[in-house]
C-alpha cells in the first residue's frame, strides 16, 4: 500500500469517528449554520461549532498552509487526497469566511512574516470573523476616489471616514480597510490596513435593503487609532493588494453563484416548483411557457457549469484564465434571472412577504428575488466587469 | 472530461484551420455559388482533406480509418466553419458514416466505410420530411414485396442528395407517423429507377435536395440492420450530426465574431474608432460570453461522444446545439448591424455567415426544438 493510500484510510477513519451526523445534510445556501466562525457568530446546530475545532486542531481546514500559519504542512498530493476524501464524506466546509477566501491569499502574498504568524492561525481556525471595508458613499464603482483618510502620527495610524455596503460588519471581529495615506496620488495614495472592530471610535449601523434582510452596513471610523504594524505592504501599496484581493472575491462570488444554481432555498429544482404552482398534464409542467423557460435556464446552467469547470482547467494548465472575467457578472445575470423565474412561477405566493399562510420557501423566494438584484452590483457592477472586459480581453479602444 | 485542447488537438486544428484558409477560403464558396457548380463543392480539396486523414476520423483502422474519433473531426469542422467551406464531410462521414457503423454489420456497410475512409464515395443520409426538423415523422414507407421492399414517399433537405452516389432512406415499415417505432435504414444507389432528385437553392449557398421515391424496389440485402429497428440507430445518429454540426456552427460564429471585432477597431466615426463606443463594447463582450458559453458545451458534447458508454449524450447533444444556434444567430445578426451599410452588401462575407447561421440553426433542430427536447428527457 503507497504512502498516500496510507493516508487516505487514516483520513477516511478519522472523519467516521469525528465528522458529525447531524451535518450530514448538505449545507443550503446562506444557511444559518453557514461556518463564519469568529466571536459573535451563533449557529443553530451547535455541531458546526464542534467540526470547525475538529478540523482546526488538525490543521486540515487549510491543510497545505504551514503549521505556524495555522495549517498542517500538507504536501499539495497529501491536500488533494484529504479534500478528496472529504467530499466524497458529503463533509461540509469547517469554515467559509471573508478571511479564508480573501484576505489570507494577500497576506500570504503582501504580509510580512510577522503579520502572517499573527493573522492566519485564527482564519485558519475561524477564531476570527473578518469583514470588508471597501465601498465609501462617494466611492462606489470608483473604488479609487475613496477618502477615509489615515493619518501617520507616529507609532500610529489615526482613521476617519465611512465604509458602505461592508458586509456583515455587525457580525465580525476584524476589517481589513483601504484607507488613504496620501492625498497626492489617487491610486498610489491608498494603504491596506488592519483594524480590530473593538477599537474605541468605530460605529457599525446595518442598512436595511429591499428584501427586509440587513447583510450590509455602514462603519463609521472617527479618530481611530491603529497600530503601525496593523499596515501591510507599504504605504501606497493598497490598490495594488485591492486589486488582488478582488480577483479573489469575483472567483469566490462566481463559485458560491454556481453551487446555487439550480435549486430554491430550500433545495426544490425549478422543474419541481413548477409542477407544484402550474400543475402537470402527462407528467410535464404543464403551462408550456414556464416549461420552455424552465428549460431554457436549465440549459444556461449547464453551459455555465462548464465554463466554471473549465475556467478552473485552464487555471490549472495556463495560469489565470481570461474567462474569469465573464464569470462574475454571468454569474450574477443567471441567478437573478433565476430568482425572477422563480417568482413568476409561484405567481402572488411567490411575492408573500411574511405570515400565515405563507410557507417559509414561499417567504424565502420572496426575500432572496429581491436580495439577488444585488448579485450584479456587489463586488464591481457588471457594467464595470463589462468595460474591463471590452477592454483587457477584446483589446477594444479607450 | 477534458474542456481544454491538449498539444495534438491544438495542432490539429492549425493545420485545419491553414488548409481552410488555403484551399477553401470562403472565395471557394461565392465561386461556387456565382458558377452554379454543379457538385456544389471542390473535389480536389475533399481528395486533399481524405488524404489528411479526415474522412477516417470516425472509422476503425481494420476498415481503413485511422479512429481518431469525434473530438478530432469536431476541430476540423470548427476549422471548416471559419471560412464556411462546403465539403461532404458532414453527409458522408458524419451522418452517413454514423448510420453505416451503428446500422449495418454487413459486407456492403463495412465496404462504404472502406470507401468513406479512402475518399472514394459521397453519401448521403435521406431522413427529413419536413421543413421543420421532426426526427420521427417519417410517412416514407417500405412495404414488403416479394423478397425485397417497395419504398415509397418524400425525402427532404437532404444535405448533398443531389450528388450522393448512394442514400441511406430512413423508411417506415410499420407504425404510424412520429413514432419511434417501425423504422428501418436502405441503402440505395442514387441512381435507382424510381429516385428523382431535385437540388435545392437554399440561402446559404450550400448543397441541398429534395429526393422523391416512386415504387423504387430493391432486395432484402438493401436493409441496413433489423427491421424496424432503426430508431435508436437514427437517435444516436442525429446527436452525433448535431455535435459536429455545432462545431462547424461554432467555428463560423467565432470567426465572424473576430472580423466584427477587427472592424470595431478600424472603424472611424467622429473622429474615432466605433470599438470606443460604450454601447457597442457591451454588446461584442455578450458575443464573446455567448461564444465562450457555447465552447463550454461543444467540449463537454465532443468528448462524450467518444467516452465508452456516456450516458448522456442525448441531453448534452441539446444542450449543445441549443447554445451553439443562440450564439450564432446573436453573432451573426450582431456582425451586420456593427458593420452597418456594408455588412448589407454582398462583396462583405458577413451577409454569407448570416446565412449559413440561419440554415444550420434550423438543421437538426432550432433552439426552440432542443428545449423541449431537454425538457422532456430530464422528465418535465
Amino acid at each position: 500500500m503507497s504512502e498516500l493510500d496510507r493516508f487516505r484510510d487514516d483520513v477516511r477513519a478519522w472523519i467516521a469517528a469525528n465528522y458529525p451526523p447531524s451535518l450530514r445534510e448538505p449545507l443550503r445556501v446562506d444557511s444559518p449554520d453557514t461556518p463564519w466562525g469568529g466571536r459573535k457568530t451563533r449557529y443553530l446546530n451547535p455541531d458546526v461549532q464542534v467540526w470547525m475545532d475538529r478540523m482546526a486542531a488538525k490543521g486540515w481546514s487549510t491543510p497545505e498552509w504551514q503549521p505556524e500559519h495555522g495549517g498542517a504542512g500538507l504536501t499539495p498530493e497529501r491536500a488533494r487526497v484529504l479534500r478528496e476524501v472529504l467530499a466524497a464524506a458529503g463533509c461540509r466546509p469547517p469554515v467559509i469566511s471573508f478571511g479564508l477566501m480573501m484576505l489570507a491569499p494577500v497576506l500570504h502574498e503582501f504580509a510580512s512574516e510577522e503579520q502572517r504568524r499573527h493573522f492566519l492561525p485564527p482564519i485558519a481556525r475561524g477564531e476570527i470573523r473578518w469583514c470588508q471595508g471597501y465601498s465609501e458613499p462617494g466611492a462606489g464603482s470608483d473604488l479609487a476616489g475613496l477618502k477615509t483618510r489615515a493619518e501617520d502620527l507616529g507609532d500610529h495610524f489615526l482613521v476617519n471616514g465611512q465604509k458602505i455596503w461592508t458586509s456583515y460588519a455587525d457580525q465580525a471581529d476584524w476589517i481589513f480597510c483601504l484607507v488613504r495615506t496620501n492625498t497626492e496620488s489617487k491610486h498610489g495614495g491608498i494603504s491596506f490596513l488592519l483594524i480590530d472592530m473593538t477599537s474605541p471610535g468605530i460605529e457599525v449601523r446595518p442598512i436595511q435593503l429591499i428584501s427586509g434582510k440587513s447583510p450590509f452596513c455602514e462603519v463609521f471610523l472617527t479618530d481611530v487609532r491603529v497600530p503601525k504594524q496593523n499596515l501591510v505592504g507599504k504605504p501606497g501599496e493598497g490598490w495594488k493588494i485591492a486589486k488582488r484581493l478582488l480577483q479573489h472575491e469575483r472567483a469566490n462570488i462566481s463559485t458560491h453563484l454556481q453551487t446555487g444554481l439550480g435549486g430554491s432555498p430550500t433545495g426544490r429544482t425549478l422543474a419541481e416548483l413548477a409542477r407544484s404552482y402550474a400543475g402537470e398534464r402527462d407528467g410535464r409542467i404543464a403551462d408550456a411557457h414556464l416549461r420552455d423557460a424552465v428549460a431554457r435556464h436549465e440549459i444556461r446552467s449547464e453551459a455555465i457549469a462548464l465554463t466554471l469547470r473549465r475556467v478552473q482547467e485552464e487555471s490549472g494548465k495556463q495560469g489565470p484564465s481570461a474567462l474569469s472575467s465573464i464569470t462574475k457578472s454571468l454569474g450574477a445575470q443567471h441567478n437573478k434571472d433565476k430568482h425572477e423565474l422563480m417568482v413568476e412561477i409561484l405567481g402572488l405566493a411567490g411575492l408573500g412577504w411574511d405570515g400565515a399562510p405563507f410557507t417559509d420557501e414561499e417567504v424565502e423566494v420572496c426575500r432572496q428575488w429581491l436580495r439577488s438584484k444585488g448579485n450584479s452590483i456587489e463586488g464591481g457592477t457588471s457594467e464595470i466587469q463589462t468595460n474591463i472586459v471590452a477592454k483587457q480581453v477584446l483589446g477594444l479602444p479607450d | 472530461m477534458a474542456l481544454v485542447l491538449d498539444q495534438d488537438q491544438t495542432l490539429l486544428r492549425s493545420t485545419a484551420t491553414q488548409f481552410a484558409r488555403d484551399r477553401l477560403p470562403v472565395a471557394n464558396l461565392r465561386r461556387l455559388r456565382d458558377t452554379g457548380d454543379a457538385t456544389g463543392f471542390d473535389r480536389d480539396a475533399w481528395r486533399e482533406m481524405a488524404e489528411l486523414g479526415w474522412t477516417g476520423m470516425l472509422i476503425p483502422e481494420s476498415l481503413g480509418g485511422n479512429g481518431f474519433g469525434h473530438f478530432g473531426l469536431g476541430l476540423v469542422l470548427e476549422a471548416l466553419g471559419r471560412t464556411l467551406a462546403a465539403s461532404p464531410l458532414f453527409s458522408t462521414v458524419v451522418l452517413a458514416g454514423t448510420a453505416l457503423e451503428l446500422a449495418g454489420d454487413a459486407e456492403p456497410a463495412r465496404d462504404l466505410l472502406r470507401q468513406i475512409a479512402s475518399g472514394d464515395t459521397v453519401l448521403a443520409l435521406a431522413h427529413e420530411e419536413h421543413p421543420r426538423h421532426r426526427p420521427f415523422a417519417i410517412a416514407t414507407t417500405a412495404r414488403r414485396d416479394g423478397d425485397g421492399y417497395v419504398l415509397n414517399g418524400r425525402k427532404r433537405f437532404v444535405i448533398d442528395g443531389h450528388v450522393a452516389a448512394s442514400l441511406l432512406v430512413v423508411a417506415r415499415t410499420s407504425g404510424a407517423d412520429d413514432d419511434r417505432r417501425g423504422l428501418s435504414l436502405f441503402l440505395l444507389d442514387g441512381a435507382e429507377p424510381g429516385v428523382s432528385r431535385h437540388r435545392l437553392r437554399l440561402a446559404d449557398s450550400r448543397n441541398s435536395a429534395d429526393v422523391q421515391l416512386s415504387d423504387v424496389r430493391v432486395d432484402r440485402s438493401a436493409l441496413l440492420g433489423e427491421v424496424g429497428a432503426a430508431g435508436p440507430v437514427l437517435e444516436r445518429v442525429l446527436d452525433v450530426g448535431r455535435i459536429l454540426l455545432s462545431a462547424e456552427m461554432f467555428g463560423a460564429a467565432q470567426q465572424v465574431f473576430e472580423t466584427t471585432l477587427e472592424y470595431l477597431k478600424q472603424r472611424q466615426q467622429f473622429g474615432v474608432p466605433i470599438g470606443s463606443f460604450q454601447a457597442l463594447q457591451h454588446r461584442a463582450v455578450q458575443m464573446y460570453t455567448e461564444i465562450e458559453l457555447a465552447r463550454s458545451v461543444l467540449h463537454a458534447a465532443l468528448t462524450a461522444l467518444d467516452e465508452n458508454g456516456a450516458t448522456d449524450v442525448p441531453r448534452l447533444a441539446s444542450v449543445c446545439k441549443a447554445c451553439v444556434n443562440d450564439a450564432f444567430h446573436l453573432v451573426s445578426n450582431e456582425a451586420v448591424q456593427m458593420h452597418g451599410g456594408i455588412g448589407m452588401t454582398d462583396q462583405v462575407d458577413v451577409g454569407l455567415y448570416l446565412k449559413r447561421a440561419r440554415v444550420a440553426e434550423a438543421t437538426l433542430g432550432t433552439t426552440a426544438f432542443h428545449r423541449e427536447r431537454y425538457a422532456e428527457l430530464q422528465g418535465f
